[in-house]
């Protein structure tokens, strides 16, 4: 138990700290690498509750995936981060009022809640216990039978992303020679040559 | 001590916070925006996993799945809307995206 608590302080903390790092650093790019930070620890924490499943697709979607989009994003816009960062302390007070504010309300609403005792018995899919199954299983075996057309839709989702972010980024640039094959299959010996009778000793 | 569901819902409270506030504190860049939005899913994701666990209820885990794939989707969008608006515009100051007079 004392090692459970430890290692949940542990990732709570190093969680909380990189957030923090991610929204006041000076440089993006260390933003991104914050960011990675708090992913692994954020999978760490979910670890310790016994996901193992999510907290691996957290490790290898988000930070081999994403985060490395966005590493690659903010490295490849050449953009003046200095100038963008102007102005930054005009935006403390609002912000801090409005973030106090909410940590304020989600304490208090934290602190007069209660599990109902029946919560546990209201289960829609009772996890079933590590010894039979492990996490993984347990969830391909709701995931594919019960869950299906959510996964469906799911995957459908990152189709349409993947399609949009083609589309917007895809550009056509003027004055590059390209390849036509149909013009080529086209092209016929009246259209490609010319025949002229040359006279001899006259030239053309 | 033991850890609990509180432990965790809280931590899942600061780090929305957290997010919320990135998103005050940086307004005019458009790619910490996004990290702070990654930031609040990750929130979101703590207390539907901790919810999940400490319930015995597997279905959580499958919705933090979900949100796991859109927050994917997002941010794959908002990347390439934020490199074609660079390309045209040379800038992605949050200030001069006026282009639709919004």
């Amino acid at each position: 138990m004392a090692a459970t608590a430890f290692f949940f302080y542990l990732f709570a903390a190093v969680a909380v700290a990189s957030a923090v790092m991610v929204i006041t650093s000076r440089n993006p790019v260390h933003s991104v690498l914050y960011l990675i930070l708090c992913f692994f620890n954020g999978a760490g924490l979910f670890i310790l509750l016994g996901a193992e499943f999510l907290a691996m697709i957290l490790v290898v979607v988000y930070v081999g995936a994403v985060m490395v989009l966005f590493l690659f994003v903010v490295m490849m816009l050449d953009v003046d981060f200095a100038e963008l960062r102007q102005g930054m302390l005009n935006y403390l007070p609002v912000g801090g009022t409005v973030g106090l504010i909410l940590l304020l309300e989600l304490v208090l609403a934290l602190g007069t809640w209660v599990i109902s005792p029946e919560a546990g018995l209201l289960a829609a899919a009772p996890a079933p216990p590590l010894s039979s199954l492990t996490n993984t299983e347990a969830l391909g075996q709701i995931l594919y039978t019960r869950y299906v057309y959510f996964f469906q839709v799911a995957g459908l989702i990152l189709l349409v992303a993947m399609i949009g972010a083609i589309v917007l980024t895809l550009r056509h640039k003027q004055g590059v020679k390209r390849q036509d094959i149909a013009t080529q299959v086209a092209r016929r010996p009246q259209t490609a040559i010319e025949i002229r009778k040359v006279r001899p000793g006259q030239g053309i | 001590m033991t850890i609990g569901l509180g432990h965790y819902l809280t931590l899942a409270a600061v780090l929305f916070t957290i997010g919320i506030f990135g998103i005050f504190l940086n307004r005019k860049n458009v790619i910490v925006i996004l990290m702070s939005i990654e930031l609040i899913l990750l929130a979101v994701n703590i207390n539907l996993i901790a919810f999940s666990a400490f319930l015995g209820d597997l279905v959580g885990q499958v919705f933090a799945l979900l949100v796991l794939t859109v927050a994917a989707g997002e941010a794959a969008i908002g990347l390439a809307i934020v490199v074609v608006y660079f390309r045209n515009r040379g800038s992605i100051a949050v200030e001069d995206i006026n282009l639709m007079k919004g």
